[in-house]
């Protein structure tokens, strides 16, 4: 069986180098899988002309499932016959990215039976990605996956897998329990999650504090961002020890505060906690002296998207200020009444952002009966195109504004 | 049969995240009162009850074989009672309670070939796409640009000594995945040549409608071929988003000879200090060069150091450079403005400079 190695010298000059090498991961699991081994001679083939080598998707997937599976063939299968199929599977992470090593090596198991032994930890949606393995291999993975606990992500027009930061298990600055919301919203919408039925992807990414680790402000339809409404905390003591340490507080605390809410005497911080925008600088700067205030829950901002169709957005505020506890109806009740609406009324492809770019944010709000207010906008409009829904009519006006006959 | 398939359960969604948390954290959940960093790629989390809780910060290529994550299996074994996490930037987080640990599992990491760093003031991992490892559509590959940006820029990993953090993120084609719009530096694929229609085979393949359709600027229109209904492009007109392709599967950008690289520069997420921004473009368009895109690392290398010799402390990409000017910032770093820089999308008069606000 003593098969000649493949030789692939353009890929081998991505082994040296301090920086962990994706081609070492790749080597390792082609020791025992053809899988990994055809996936590197297809890789080192793209490597020598510059081009990708696999084709378009195709429908896999789990039964009863649409989403989850990412179909995957190569151009080339009969050089490479071991990817001919190479299907990624999504699986659903637990929120925060915490594991135990017994629960990875039982992941590691299933994907060593069934798959190229080869995966993402994560994808960008923050799903654990198996990568690479036959349309038969499906089920018996799915089945294996759910025997140990876990159940496959989103894809395609659906809920996508939500996803979060670590919150209140390692951060003093989360303002709400951000890995308790994403568990609840995912089992919430298990079904939206898994059979895609909106016009296009759905993304909820929960960050704790307005630092927004997460990035769920560029790239969630609803980014929900931890903040609060009070004071910030202050331990003066700690403020002192900073001073004394050599942290230039006037300069470096002070003088970046871009609401000018700041004064340092020297000796004393004070805050102008009306003005205060909750940017997160001084806090992040002196973390040991300042802290987010008491009264904390989150914003809520909406539809920011990567560029495809119509141009990248970020998403914008829709409620300023919420409090984010089980069983979470408020919020539940919003997320309804937007899908329905957008569901109802979006294109084929058209995120919510674009939607609401569409139909017009004034709009968008009367359907899902939120009140239009200030903290929506950067400002208001530069432009006169105003469109009044109503107007006055002289009595005895005909439809076409003339006088009625006699 | 009939009984495993009486056995399929759907629908039950991921493990509770309590069954993976550390006993420290689960004692201390909403309790921390402030973390410090004590150095590259330690920080220790401090608890209202006294607690500490220490972590430490390892590189990672994102993709990995299963042999490495039962190595880092055995490594939380070995020293933080089987507990670990992965970060949003795919980086590897070990979590301990015993500070005597923090250096021999520093040294285990290193042989392992994971340098333990990304903290504080310093490039965190690059968040990126599948490139040629597993994508259609693809203008470049990912991980291979990672990796030798990362080679390059690694003393800036392992150490803390830029101005403020620098967020750098890679995808492969305009539908980033890796949404790295709103980056310090982005670099990102990108198609320069119209989609090749695949005349015998669109109309088996696609939906014409739906192929004119996704167009966003009106480029495809419908024609005929042979008889059969087929598409045509409007090559000037197009902008090589490549959404046709995603529709349709007959409408090919991939191009050896026009795919390559375009690097952005500016944008940030955090709401710290300044609001969150997109990236806006730098360099325009930088050839494939595998294995190591030298082209490409020196770009982004140029922008690092120029912004890290001339920005202030706590200055992000983009904070320095609203307050130096986009002038200055081209001057600074000896990238040629050119036409391609000037925005002619939608709203494009609001990038253009509409006050006499300038250096000389």
């Amino acid at each position: 069986m003593a098969k000649e190695k493949r030789k692939t010298p353009k890929l081998d000059e991505l082994e040296k180098g301090k920086w962990p090498s994706f081609v070492k991961e790749i080597k390792t699991a082609a020791e025992k899988n053809p899988m990994a081994e055809d996936l590197l001679g297809q890789l080192e083939r793209s490597y020598e002309e510059k081009i990708g080598h696999w084709k378009h998707g195709g429908i896999v997937g789990v039964l009863g499932y649409g989403g989850g599976v990412i179909g995957r063939y190569s151009d080339l299968p009969e050089e490479f016959p071991n990817v001919s199929h190479f299907h990624t599977l999504r699986i659903n992470h637990p929120a925060g990215w915490f594991y135990t090593s017994d629960v990875l090596r039982k992941l590691c198991d299933i994907w060593e039976k069934h798959g190229s032994g080869l995966t993402n930890m994560h994808g960008s949606t923050g799903d654990i990605i198996f990568l690479g393995t036959r349309t038969e291999e499906l089920e018996p993975v799915f089945k294996e996956l759910t025997d140990i606990g876990f159940d496959l992500g989103g894809s395609g027009s659906d809920v996508r897998t939500p996803s979060c930061c670590c919150g209140k298990a390692r951060c003093e600055w989360a303002c709400y329990d951000t890995m308790a919301l994403t568990y609840f919203l995912t089992m919430h919408y298990q079904d939206e999650l898994h059979r895609p039925a909106f016009p296009y992807k759905w993304k909820f990414k929960m960050a704790g504090c307005p630092n927004d680790c997460v990035a769920s402000i560029a790239r969630s339809d609803m980014s929900i961002i931890g903040t609060w409404r009070d004071e910030i905390q202050m331990d003066k003591e700690a403020v002192a020890e900073y001073a004394k340490s050599g942290l230039n507080i006037q300069r470096d605390v002070v003088g970046n505060c871009p609401a000018k809410c700041m004064d340092w005497d020297g000796k004393e911080i004070k805050i102008d906690n009306k003005a205060c925008v909750k940017c997160m600088h001084c806090i992040n700067t002196m973390p040991k002296a300042l802290s987010p205030g008491k009264d904390r829950g989150a914003c809520i901002l909406i539809g920011s998207k990567a560029p495809i169709v119509e141009g990248a957005l970020l998403s914008s505020v829709l409620i300023p200020f919420i409090k984010l506890e089980p069983p979470y109806t408020e919020l539940i009740d919003l997320v309804d009444r937007i899908h329905e609406v957008w569901a109802e009324n979006g294109k084929n492809r058209e995120r919510v952002g674009e939607f609401i770019q569409r139909v017009g944010m004034g709009n968008f709000l009367e359907a899902i009966e939120v009140e239009p207010i200030p903290q929506m906008i950067a400002h208001p409009r530069e432009n006169p195109y105003v469109f009044y829904e109503e107007y006055y009519e002289e009595d005895g006006e005909d439809s076409d504004g003339q006088e009625e006959e006699k | 049969m009939a009984e495993e398939k009486q056995k399929r359960v759907t629908d039950i969604g991921p493990p509770h995240y309590e069954k993976f948390l550390p006993p420290v954290i689960k004692e201390n959940y909403g309790k921390w009162k402030y973390h410090e960093i004590l150095k590259p790629g330690v920080m220790v989390h401090v608890s209202e009850s006294g607690a500490n809780l220490y972590t430490v910060r390892a590189s990672s290529s994102r993709l990995l074989s299963i042999d490495k994550i039962r190595k880092y299996a055995d490594l939380a074994d070995k020293y933080c009672d089987g507990y670990l996490r992965f970060t949003s930037r795919n980086n590897v987080e070990f979590l301990l309670t015993d500070k005597s640990k923090i250096d021999p599992l520093i040294q285990d990491l290193q042989v392992l070939g994971h340098p333990v760093g990304g903290m504080g003031n310093s490039i965190s991992n690059i968040v990126h796409t599948q490139g040629w490892v597993h994508c259609h559509s693809a203008a470049t590959d990912a991980s291979g640009i990672v990796k030798s940006v990362m080679d390059e820029l690694i003393e800036y990993f392992t150490e803390m000594k830029l101005p403020s953090k620098i967020r750098i993120a890679l995808a492969c084609c305009l539908n980033m995945c890796g949404a790295v719009h709103c980056s310090d530096i982005a670099i990102l694929g990108i198609h320069r040549r119209p989609p090749k229609v695949d005349k015998s085979r669109l109309k088996a393949m696609c939906e014409i409608p739906s192929v004119v359709a996704s167009c966003p600027t009106a480029a495809i229109k419908p024609a005929t071929y042979e008889g059969n209904p087929s598409v045509e492009v409007i090559e000037e007109r197009c902008m090589f988003c490549a959404n046709c392709y995603t529709v349709c599967p007959a409408m090919p950008l991939n191009d050896p000879l026009n795919d390559g690289v375009s690097i952005w520069v500016g944008g940030k997420v955090s709401n710290a200090r300044s609001e969150p921004m997109f990236s806006k473009l730098a360099i325009p368009f930088i050839p494939n060069n595998p294995p190591r895109w030298p082209e490409v690392v020196g770009a982004v290398k140029n922008l690092v150091e120029v912004w890290a010799k001339n920005a202030k402390p706590y200055e992000r990409m983009g904070e320095w450079i609203n307050r130096i000017g986009w002038p200055r910032f081209f001057e600074m770093t000896g990238i040629p403005f050119q036409k391609e820089h000037i925005d002619d999308f939608k709203h494009a008069g609001l990038t253009f400079k509409r006050s006499v606000h300038l250096t000389y």
